[in-house]
Formats: structure tokens, sequence, C-alpha cells
């Protein structure tokens, strides 16, 4: 185990151990900016209490998150690290961090839009989900869905018809 | 109840092998030994009765457990990769909210959960998927129908997901907090099934002579089996008179319009095929499954069975 020597207050330092650690699909975006990590405590000096909330509900990320945080913070010093699933709220791609969408765009993933409400009747949609997506590779706006699924759960496929590459769309959920 | 709590590794950079065990050993035939309500609420709500709600969780995780697998059973055999990739990922869905259902039932009471030989390291959630009998499981036969090709598929999904989606618009309101958040989070998820298969299926009906009549055979097929999904069950109705469920019959209305949209869209008429009588007025619900469930069950648990003890 690693000794950590800091004036930091252990909660702060758990947090920021815990804020780093990355999505194991997505690794330019740390948890944190995936709106996945959704609190961090620190229960004496040694003991981290993390909640992180799926994506979807058969997500196989989440196993590998939870590995990724005990490691992170277990090679910070907290000797017991306990990480907890939080259904609710349900995640939603709206609490993905402006600084999460850059980093998306940045990798050549288009970030999601707003999500939709899903108060009351949910509205049938026979038409391709009309969303504002622009390449991430040459911005353009002419793209067109290619399927609602992609690689992750999270993701549809979308092509540009101007650079004719092809691309991920983080889908609005 | 597993320990959620994770030891230390301490040499895992020792060993190209060592990462493999990091966790300690797992169970080979699910996620691991994580408890997926793991944090959440699962207190029974004041004048709930557990039974009632176990038997209830049960039945909702049967119906996506087992139509999960049929819809998983496509995974390479789509007509194209990205279809593939779409009904992969809504079985994935599926038995992800299978597996917060079945744990929720086993964790309302652990009396519905099957005995495991002695060792086996497999959760509640995993002993009910893999240790029970056909007659044990509670999903509408709608969801065991073995599969057909791909306009079925989509028939399928479509009919599947249309009711689905209506019993879970209202179960957001369930009492029980697990129930209620994993239907938040279903809802969403169903949302994308359903504009699938209705997309598609309009795309069928107005395609080739083919793509028609092949669409329209699969609506003849598993129409029989479509009004089972709004009968209420004794559960059901004790689950929703509690405030915990939802009664399908209820829905039966607002899932119809629904259906109507996409047939007159599509122009397609309602099917006038009867409906399956159950045996001796029995049905899925009741645990009165056709062969097609053992068949499918002998595969998906066959592995699990003959190692109860399996870890890696």
């Amino acid at each position: 185990m690693v000794s950590v020597r800091t004036s930091r207050r252990p909660l702060d330092r758990a947090r920021s151990v815990a804020e780093r650690v990355t999505d194991p699909e997505l690794p330019m975006l740390t948890l944190a900016d995936l709106g996945v990590l959704r609190d961090v405590d620190v229960v004496g000096d040694s003991h981290v209490v993390v909640d992180i909330t799926p994506t979807y509900s058969g997500c196989p990320a989440m196993a590998a998150m939870r590995d990724d945080l005990v490691r992170e913070l277990q090679a910070a010093g907290f000797d017991r690290v306990e990480v907890r699933v939080s259904l609710h709220p349900a995640w939603t791609t709206d609490w993905i961090t402006p600084a999460g969408r850059a980093a998306l765009l940045a990798a050549g993933i288009s970030p999601p839009g707003p999500a939709p409400s899903t108060h009351g009747p949910i509205p049938l949609t026979l038409l391709p989900t009309a969303r504002q997506v622009r390449c991430p590779q040459c911005d353009s706006p002419a793209t067109e869905l290619v399927s609602e699924f992609g690689s992750t759960s999270c993701k549809a496929q979308y092509r540009c018809t101007t650079c004719l590459e092809p691309f991920d769309h983080l889908k609005e959920i | 109840m597993p320990d959620h709590v994770h030891t230390s590794a301490e040499d895992e950079h020792d060993s190209a092998y060592a990462g493999l065990l990091v966790n300690d050993a797992h169970w080979a035939f699910g996620t691991d030994f994580e408890d997926p309500l793991a944090g959440v609420d699962t207190t029974i709500p004041e004048g709930i009765d557990a039974p009632t709600l176990a038997a209830y969780a049960l039945m909702l995780g049967d119906d996506s457990l087992v139509m999960s697998h049929r819809i998983a059973e496509w995974t390479s055999n789509a007509p194209d990769l990205e279809d593939d990739i779409a009904l992969s990922n809504i079985a994935l869905d599926l038995l992800g909210q299978s597996r917060l259902l079945l744990a929720r039932a086993a964790k309302a009471d652990d009396s519905v959960v099957p005995a495991l030989p002695e060792g086996s390291p497999a959760p509640p959630e995993d002993a009910l998927a893999f240790f029970r009998e056909a007659h044990e499981f509670r999903n509408v036969r709608f969801a065991e129908v073995v599969n057909g090709d791909f306009a079925e598929a989509t028939v399928r999904v479509l009919l599947f997901s249309v009711w689905r989606l209506a019993v879970w618009e209202r179960l957001r309101a369930s009492t029980d907090h697990v129930l209620s958040a994993v239907a938040v989070k279903g809802v969403k998820e169903l949302t994308y099934h359903r504009d699938y298969a209705a997309r598609w299926f309009v795309t069928l009906a107005q395609g080739t002579e083919e793509s028609r009549s092949r669409l329209l055979a699969a609506l003849d097929e598993l129409w029989p089996l479509w009004p089972e999904l709004f009968d209420t069950h004794p559960v059901e109705a004790a689950a929703a008179a509690s405030g915990v469920g939802v009664d399908p019959a209820t829905v039966r209305e607002a899932a119809e319009a629904v259906l109507d949209q996409v047939l007159t869209a599509a122009d397609v008429p309602r099917p006038e095929v009867a409906r399956r009588s159950g045996v001796l007025g029995r049905t899925g619900r009741d645990g009165m499954h056709g062969e097609a469930l053992s068949r499918m069950l002998a595969e998906m648990q066959s592995v699990a069975r003959a190692h109860p003890r399996g870890q890696w």
C-alpha cells in the first residue's frame, strides 16, 4: 500500500482520486464527467464509500468501473473501498459535463443533445430521431443516422455525407 | 448476502495473470458476486405483502429474461451488422432489467430462490435464472416462442415493447423504490426498442411483396398470444391493489392505440386470429409453458447446472 502524506482532508483526496477514474469504454471521459459518479464519502480515515449509477440497465462496464475505482482509491491509501450502485435518480446524458462533451467531440464522438422528457405518455417516433448532429471530424451538419444502436449501449451510429466518415453519437436518454 | 467490499491486490503487477484475481474468484456464469441492488433502499413499503412483491417482480423479471435470451439468439444471425448490433443491444437492456428484477424478488422474499448445491457462489438472481424448472417461470408465453425470420423478430420486439412500455410507464409510480427506479430507467430503454421495431415494421410492410407477406405471416403467428399480455393474474391484481404493480388490463387501451398508429402507418389491418387458449385456463403467468421454454432453458441453464460451484 502506498502511504500518502498530504495536508488535504481525506474526503477531498478521495474525491479527487475518484473523479480522475475514467470510463472503460470511453477512456477520454472521467466517471465524473460522464455523470456516473454520484457521491464520494469518507467514513473514518481510510474507508471510502463511492456511489455510481449505471448508464443502461445492462451496462457491462459497471464491474470494470467499480474495479478501477477500488484500485485507484486503494493505491491512494484508502484501505477499505466500498462501491455502491445507485439506481435513483436514473442516469441521463444531461449529466455529462461541458468538459466531458468537449472530450467526446475531440475523440470523434458526437456529444448528446438535451435528453427528451420522459414524463407522461411516451410518444411513438416512426421517423428516424430528429437530431441536429454535426460531424465530429469536419463539423458538417450534413449527417445521417445509420442505426440507433452502436458499439455500446449508449451510442448510435451516424455517417457524415460531406466527408463520408462514419462516427458514433452518444444518444440522449 | 454477497460481500461487496473488495479486497486489495497488492501484487497485481507481478504476474500477467494476477489481474484476473483482483476480486478473488468470480462466479463463472454471471457478472460477479456483486449485489446489483447494493446501496438501494430495498425496504418493503408499509402495507405491502412481501411474497406478492416477490412474485410480481419474478413475473416482470422472467418476461425480460426469456425475451432477452430469444433476442440474443439473433447475435451473429441478423441480416446485417447494424441490426445484429441493435438486437444484441436490446437483449442486453432486457437482461439488465431482468437482473435487477430477479434480485428484487430475492431480496423481498428469499424463499423464492431455489436451494443451490453447497459451496455454489451463484448470487440469488443467477440462482433464479439458472436453477428453476420451466414450470417455475412466470413469463408470458409470448416471450418464449421459437424465433422465426427477421420479420418475426420485428413483430416480436414491437408487440413486446409496446406492451411492456405501456405497463412500465405506470410502474414508474410504484410504491416500491426498486421497481420504480427500474421502471424509470427501463422506460428510456424500451422507448428505443419500440421505435426501432416500429420503423422496421413500416419498412417491411411497405417494402417488397416478399417482405410484406413475411411480416403479415409473422403478425398472424404471434397475434394469438397478444391478448394474454393483458390478462390479469391474481398476483398482478394484488400488486396493483397495493400500489406496487400495474394491472396489465388497465393499459390495454393505451397499448392498442400505439399499435394502431404503427398498423395505420404500415397500412396493415389488424389480424383476425383467435387468441391461444391456456391449458385448463392456465397460461404463462401460472407456470404453464410450451415445449419451447423447456428447450430454451436446457440450453441456457445446462452449463451452470453442470458446474454449480464454477468460479474463475
